[in-house]
């Protein structure tokens, strides 16, 4: 499993230094019970399972500013995108179905937002 | 001068707006925005995984065309411009990548990432110039004090974007200047919006979109500005009482250029 997310993110986790840079400028913190940081140590770790568990890595808005900010170009972003292809990947179901998304379909919902979210959560 | 254009999906229907004005300001500067033909959906995120070959098939068939005719592929859209210049240096800088979509599109005409991404702000300031844009103003804004909002997909991560300080960014400012209106500086204005996260979390998203309504509003913001349909969704739905409207920044420049239609629709 770390092989593969490793393989998939391009990302050398062995780069971070803890600076918790990543981590202090998510926008997403106060939604995730693992935060980018957490991702980093625990994928280097092999600590993968509670990742895959969690729910942390939906609230992920892809935003980037964890890969912008980060001083030694470690791409949090990318593993825990990997984690969640990963997971997507290996689930019967996808996150986001079809029938879902009926009843946010108000008249003022762009494609954008459709598109985004049905690559984000689903296969 | 003519320009590749690819407008992407959003435009076409629910941002149209951000689409007319665009190309009717274009005209004005004597530049020809050629539709990319058959052009197809960007896909709305970047496929960040190394081994998503298929998503990453719709903007290498955009850039190739407007390679083929040896011109700059133009983008309005913040998504379609970030997942498009993003593809773009994947296949100019990942052999693996490159030889794969080639391999499975058309191997007799390669592509390698020649062409050259710009997005809309770019050509009205590396291409046309403020100063020109200036001159031409008919309706300055006069003054109106307007936040301007990046958000993320423009401006992360720098080093393939290359499009403005990622931190610091002042390219709308300066547009906002060039049209007459009052730039309003604020703290939030490269935060994200909640994105497509709405999806997951309706309520989360509209939070952090108006925390950032809110700091622009604080600095006196009379309305917003944006390039992105889903940043505007999401300040619009932010559930803020009184909150200011926010305008796509092509919808203003026509408005000053004097090729603003009736108000109609999206």
């Amino acid at each position: 499993m770390r092989e593969e997310i490793l393989r998939i993110s391009g990302v050398n986790p062995l780069k971070c230094m803890k600076c918790g840079k990543c981590t202090a400028s998510c926008p997403a913190f106060e939604k995730m019970e693992y935060h980018p940081h957490q991702f980093v140590e625990m994928v280097q770790n092999n600590h993968i399972t509670p990742l895959l568990e969690s729910e942390s890595q939906y609230y992920c808005m892809s935003c980037l500013v964890c890969e912008e900010r980060c001083p030694r170009g470690v791409k949090p972003q990318k593993l825990i995108e990997a984690v969640q292809v990963l997971k997507l990947r290996a689930s019967e179901g996808n996150r986001l179905k079809p029938q879902d998304v009926a009843n946010r379909l108000d008249p003022s919902l762009p494609q954008q937002a459709l598109m985004a979210a049905f690559r984000k959560y689903s296969r | 001068m003519v320009y590749s254009y690819y407008p992407g999906c959003t435009l076409k229907t629910k941002a149209k707006k951000l689409d007319r004005y665009a190309r009717d300001c274009a005209q004005i500067f004597e530049i020809e925005l050629e539709e990319i033909e058959d052009w197809q959906c960007c896909g709305g995120v970047y496929p960040g995984m190394a081994d998503e070959l298929a998503t990453r098939l719709s903007p290498v068939r955009a850039l190739r065309e407007a390679g083929d005719k040896k011109q700059d592929l133009v983008t309005v859209c913040s998504a379609c411009h970030h997942v498009i210049k993003r593809v773009n240096e994947d296949v100019k800088t990942s052999g693996e990548i490159r030889r794969k979509i080639n391999a499975y599109l058309e191997p007799e005409n390669g592509y390698e990432g020649e062409t050259k991404v710009i997005h809309y702000l770019e050509l009205l300031r590396d291409r046309i110039g403020f100063d020109r844009i200036r001159e031409k103003v008919k309706q300055p804004l006069n003054g109106k004090k307007i936040a301007p909002y990046y958000g993320c997909l423009l401006l992360r991560p720098y080093d393939v974007m290359n499009f403005d300080d990622p931190e610091n960014p002042s390219i709308m400012e300066e547009f906002l200047l060039a049209i007459g209106a009052k730039p309003v500086h604020y703290a939030l204005k490269n935060e994200c919006c909640g994105g497509y996260v709405t999806m997951e979390d309706e309520e989360f998203a509209s939070k952090k979109s108006s925390s950032i309504m809110e700091a622009a509003m604080d600095q006196g913001a009379e309305s917003m500005i944006t390039a992105c349909p889903l940043c505007k969704y999401n300040l619009e739905n932010s559930g803020l009482k009184n909150g200011i409207p926010v305008y796509y920044f092509t919808e203003l420049l026509a408005e000053a250029l004097g090729v603003k239609e009736q108000e109609e629709g999206t």
